[in-house]
């Protein structure tokens, strides 16, 4: 189903009331306190963590943008008198953002772009949306309205004559935004430069004003044009600044503006960081790291990267789903109350109530554990409290030490795959990670594929790829690397040792001559026959053995440490796996809940009643949903009158199925209101809309309707 | 060459005024025939059209400011409601007289109040004895305004009693203007095309004050034989100039030429006016960065174009969704059956399509579908199943925001909405792939 929405799945609203709703359904034993405050605490870590990704990851265009606002109006501030500045028409500066079809993600660009460019270069900023905007009218207003109120903002003084003047009462001409801005700039000059921020008091003499087209796809035509022409008469006395933000291409402007329009705009062109690459960086900080204790599944993580790819390109959308996985498994699992920094577990673990062990000793991969150990053990854990908390404690602990490793094998076991051809294993490091956690990896067709292919790669691939696998597993936090590090650099260094013993080299070139040597076509076909045979029963040379052992050894450390989570003991702590209430609360399908509803209704009612077998159409359902059944039956067109006589029958069928002679051509009054009900409710739903093509029918809208 | 003559402006004004407006004599003298002494009643209303930049504003400024005649002028673009206009137009009036004085808030709702508020503003700053002229730049702007606006406008001298002359500015013709219910015809004026002769002797008089105006004449030159096949505006021309002609002067910086060599300065400028012209002319690239990689002197090559961007990501449904979109706007119905089901039973031998049919497809243009034979194809062409759910919807809606699908028929949104895929067969192309 998925007219499921937990009211706790927004966490903006948290407060004590949604606190109280964590524990209104289970009883206090099972630590919902603790559990909420976990709970936000590691979002708020999380919270923070994507922003900062965010503006690293913006920072270059940013910067790009910054660069270019104080390039733009160069001109102006100086008050150029150059021949070549006279004689050049003057254009109105434009940035033309593309930023990719992930329309959810620009708000917080834009955010990002106007807090940026306030601090920079100007107060002036108006950010315009197409929607408000239908006419030039509004846009003029709606940009004098920000524009004066930004003013106000920045310097609260005594500008009461603006404050009290309305928005209808300013007239909303240029010439008035032209005489406010002089007024602005005037006074900002008469102040003390001082007392601004002092690094660009050169902008502050005139700071361009920077009006942002947010969604340049939506806005009309004339609008644009309009007010392109209207600006650009103004340019010298105005410094203004066009941002587009653009989702598609920038063929787009091409497109809405027509030459004669184009032609006032110096137009450059900036390109944001494609959204597949932003994924992988939030991936790869907020997954695969053992900073954060909360993991995802395979299963649900998944789930987020299909929505992703599939469906909207949107990185909001993927945090907004991480954040619901959060607040779902801290909510659903009573035993997530583990799920903390190693250092706060010792202490939690001591603190759990006996229902809390009760849940530890049903979890089955704690079974499973169980059953491994001896019987006195198995007993102890099973009945003592104590022990199963020392024993919880050191499990946790292995837990723990277990992904620090997991990462820094898995990405060394990346820097192998990701530069086998075609990629057996994926070439992004979330489908290796994917893979890793559904099975045992060593165990996929697509893992021996991949350690055959390694075994083929060439001798300077395989010294960077060791390289950068030292690098990775020095940098990582994992204690038991030191041994892996000596391994890896002693295939360094023994690869180095190579190149000077190549003699065996020599002898092959030397058959190679005698080849060329042969002309003729018997003894050719001889030589090559028995080079052939000498080369299969040839041993194998020092660089291919050496191959050989260093695969062999990064298959070892794959077997040790890329264990699948779901085989650890205690991964229901840390893991979150329920992916069908994820899809369900993520990807809803209303067209199918609906047809459930009303096919079905015993699905969402839970009536036995209602239970049908097969096709058959129960007249204990809802008027709604027998009028919906006998519809499916029907084509594009419906009479009304059949329908109605299909409906009393069925209706009929059980209340008296002996009188049939008496209703036989007469329906019953309350039947008959029952089904005009039912089929406005069909209306209203949508499903079917009064025709006019033929008197007393209606015409299906849905499902074979055409 | 005709020389302006005038009784009633003093001559060196009129030399000056000639000096300004070159290649638009005859038009500037029959001007001011029309216009008569300062005191004469003038034709009440002139409407002047011509082509894109052949001079009509310029011509009007600078003869109204040269002559120093009373005028308001008004674009229409910039005051895009009647009240606007009519605010701006009182406005300009009152501070036009008695330049510093600050005009009161004017408010102006009607033409009525316009004519007395005008009638007013006129007694008080003595304009009576000499033409006021008002210029409407733009004036196919008022055709959308109130439906009096422009009948009243070209009466205005009846309706105030008093001596005005309201000139019009337009890119089109009269015809498209006159109202059905008939109104005063004004006098029509037409500004014709510079010449290509006209062009040079133009942009040859600002030369640059380092360089002569012979050598700024024969840039002018090579500069016209590039582009005056493809652009003959005027504004457009000057800039590219002042873009270009840095590059120009390269030789002769540098010392390899001197002024006079043209033929070794033609070889180093024309290739790059024809990259101009591919690029900064088309808005490719901005003028600015064009200046910046002449400073470097790098090859245009390595800026990308805003064309050269034209791939778009999209999610993979998306993708599909636009493909089963373009399908069904290209594909007549009847076909579907036998392109998208399995057993569609055998093909018919004989000429499934008739030729015209073929060939027009792509040249009809994108025919409307209903909501329900996307989401078929769409089925049909995606290999596993696809489940409707609300992203499938919601990234339809996001297709249409983006303008690459349109709605067709506001109305019927609910009901059964009508798309229609707005995007080439390029486009398509390249997201198939």
């Amino acid at each position: 189903g998925c007219f499921v929405f937990k009211p706790a799945t927004k966490k903006r609203r948290l407060s004590e009331k949604t606190a109280h709703d964590f524990r209104s359904r289970s009883d206090d034993s099972e630590d919902t306190g603790l559990r909420f405050v976990t709970c936000q605490s590691l979002w708020n870590q999380i919270k923070s963590e994507t922003q900062q990704i965010q503006e690293n990851l913006n920072k270059q265009l940013l910067d790009n943008l910054v660069s270019f606002l104080n390039r733009s109006h160069s001109e102006f501030r100086e008050k150029t008198t150059e021949w070549t500045c006279r004689m050049k028409f003057r254009e109105i500066p434009t940035a033309a953002l593309v930023l990719g079809v992930n329309v959810t993600d620009h708000d917080l660009t834009f955010r990002g772009v106007s807090d940026v460019l306030q601090d920079n270069i100007t107060p002036y900023i108006a950010l315009l949306e197409a929607k408000d905007c239908p006419g030039i009218k509004n846009l003029m207003q709606k940009l004098m309205g920000q524009l004066m109120n930004c003013d106000i903002d920045v310097d609260s003084l005594e500008d009461e004559d603006y404050v009290q003047v309305s928005q209808n009462r300013i007239r909303c001409s240029m010439s008035s935004l032209i005489s406010w801005y002089e007024s602005v700039t005037k006074k900002t000059d008469s102040e003390t430069p001082s007392k601004k921020r002092n690094s660009s008091s050169r902008h502050w003499q005139s700071p361009p004003v920077v009006v942002i087209f947010k969604d340049m796809e939506s806005f009309t035509t004339k609008v644009l044009q309009d007010f392109i022409v209207i600006s650009s008469q103004h340019i010298r006395e105005l410094p203004l600044v066009l941002i587009f933000g653009i989702a598609t291409s920038p063929m787009i402007i091409h497109r809405l503006l027509p030459h004669s329009v184009s032609s006032l705009l110096c137009i450059e062109l900036f390109q944001s960081l494609s959204c597949k690459e932003h994924l992988s960086t939030i991936i790869d900080k907020l997954l695969l790291t053992s900073q954060f204790p909360f993991k995802l599944g395979e299963k649900v993580l998944q789930v987020l990267i299909n929505i992703f790819l599939y469906h909207d390109f949107s990185v909001q959308n993927f945090i907004k789903g991480f954040q619901l996985c959060i607040v779902e498994h801290f909510y659903s699992q009573p035993l997530s109350v583990l799920c903390c920094q190693l250092v706060d577990v010792k202490k939690r673990v001591n603190s759990l109530s006996h229902d809390q062990c009760e849940n530890i000793r049903r979890l089955p991969s704690f079974r499973r554990y169980v059953e491994k150990q001896v019987s006195e053990k198995q007993i102890a854990l099973l009945t003592n409290d104590n022990f199963l908390k020392e024993e919880t404690e050191k499990l946790l602990e292995d837990l723990h030490v277990y992904h620090e490793n997991y990462v820094s094998v898995l990405r060394c076991l990346h820097v192998f795959t990701s530069s086998l051809p075609k990629y057996p294993l994926g070439k992004q490091i979330r489908e290796l990670h994917c893979a890793c956690l559904e099975n045992r990896v060593w165990e996929t067709e697509e893992y021996e594929s991949s350690l055959q292919l390694a075994r083929m790669l060439n001798k300077t691939d395989l010294v960077t790829m060791l390289q950068q696998c030292v690098e990775i597993l020095m940098s990582s936090s994992g204690k038991e690397f030191d041994k892996t590090i000596e391994k890896l650099k002693e295939f360094l260094t023994q690869f180095q040792n190579l190149e000077e013993a190549s003699q065996e080299r020599d002898v092959s070139i030397s058959s190679q001559k005698e080849l060329q040597k042969k002309t003729d076509l018997y003894h050719l076909q001889k030589t090559l026959l028995e080079l052939k045979e000498s080369r299969r029963s040839k041993k194998l040379t020092k660089f291919e053995m050496l191959r050989f052992e260093v695969v062999d050894y990064i298959d070892s450390l794959v077997r040790k440490y890329l264990v699948p989570a779901s085989d650890r003991t205690l991964h229901e702590v840390v893991y979150f796996n329920a992916a069908t209430v994820l899809r369900g609360h993520l990807n809803a399908a209303p067209r199918t809940a609906l047809h459930t509803a009303l096919n079905n209704p015993h699905w969402y009612l839970k009536n036995q009643a209602l239970k049908c077998d097969g096709g058959g159409i129960s007249n204990k359902a809802p008027d709604i949903c027998i009028v919906y059944k006998l519809h499916l039956e029907c084509g594009r067109l419906i009479n009304l009158v059949d329908w109605l006589e299909a409906f009393s029958t069925v209706v009929m069928a059980a209340e008296e199925p002996n009188a049939d002679a008496a209703s036989s051509d007469q329906v019953d009054d309350i039947i008959h209101a029952r089904f005009i009900r039912a089929v406005s409710e069909l209306e209203l739903l949508g499903f079917i809309k009064p025709s006019k093509q033929k008197t007393d029918h209606v015409a299906r809208l849905t499902w074979g309707g055409c | 060459m005709p020389n302006l003559e005038h009784p009633a402006y003093p001559a060196a004004d009129l030399l000056h005024l000639e000096s300004l407006v070159p290649c638009r004599e005859s038009q500037v003298s029959m001007l001011l025939s029309v216009f008569g002494e300062r005191q004469q009643f003038s034709f009440p209303s002139i409407f002047i059209y011509g082509h894109t930049s052949s001079g009509k504003t310029y011509v009007m400024q600078t003869l109204l400011t040269t002559l120093r005649l009373p005028h308001v002028f008004v674009n229409c673009v910039e005051y895009f409601t009647s009240r606007l206009l009519l605010e701006e137009i009182l406005i300009q009036l009152q501070s036009c007289s008695s330049g510093t004085e600050q005009s009161s808030s004017v408010h102006c709702d009607t033409f009525n109040d316009f004519v007395r508020m005008f009638k007013q503003t006129v007694a008080s700053r003595e304009l009576q004895n000499q033409t006021l002229y008002i210029v409407l730049d733009r004036a196919e702007q008022l055709r959308e305004m109130e439906a009096n606006i422009l009948p009243a406008f070209l009466r205005l001298q009846e309706l105030t009693d008093s001596n005005v002359t309201v000139v019009l500015l337009s890119e089109i013709v009269w015809e498209l203007f006159r109202p059905n219910v008939g109104c005063f015809e004004p006098f029509t004026m037409y500004f014709p095309d510079y010449s290509i002769g006209h062009l040079q002797k133009i942009l040859s008089q600002n030369h640059p004050p380092e360089y002569s105006a012979d050598f700024y004449a024969a840039y002018i030159n090579i500069l016209l034989g590039v582009f005056y096949m493809v652009c003959r505006d005027l504004k457009e021309l000057r800039h590219l100039a002042a873009l270009n002609f840095s590059k120009y002067c390269e030789p002769v910086v540098r010392g390899e030429a001197n002024e006079r060599d043209t033929r070794k300065l033609w070889k180093n400028i024309e290739p790059h006016l024809k990259k101009a012209m591919q690029t900064v002319y088309l808005r490719e690239i901005s003028s600015s960065q064009w200046e910046r990689l002449q400073h470097d002197g790098g090859e245009p090559g390595q800026l990308k174009g805003l064309s050269a961007h034209t791939h778009v990501e999209l999610p993979y449904y998306s993708k599909f969704l636009l493909i089963a979109a373009y399908l069904a706007s290209y594909n007549p119905v009847r076909t579907d059956k036998r392109f998208f089901l399995k057993h569609h039973g055998k093909i018919r031998k004989t000429n499934f399509m008739k030729k015209h049919e073929k060939t027009s497809n792509h040249l009809l243009g994108p025919k409307p579908f209903p909501l329900d034979r996307l989401l078929a194809i769409l089925y049909s062409i995606v290999d596993n199943r696809v489940a409707p759910t609300a992203n499938i919807f919601s990234q339809i809606t996001s297709l249409v925001t983006l303008q690459l699908l349109s709605v067709v028929g506001q109305n019927d949104q609910l009901d059964g909405p009508r798309y229609k895929c707005t995007v080439s067969l390029d486009f398509i192309r390249a997201i198939a792939r």
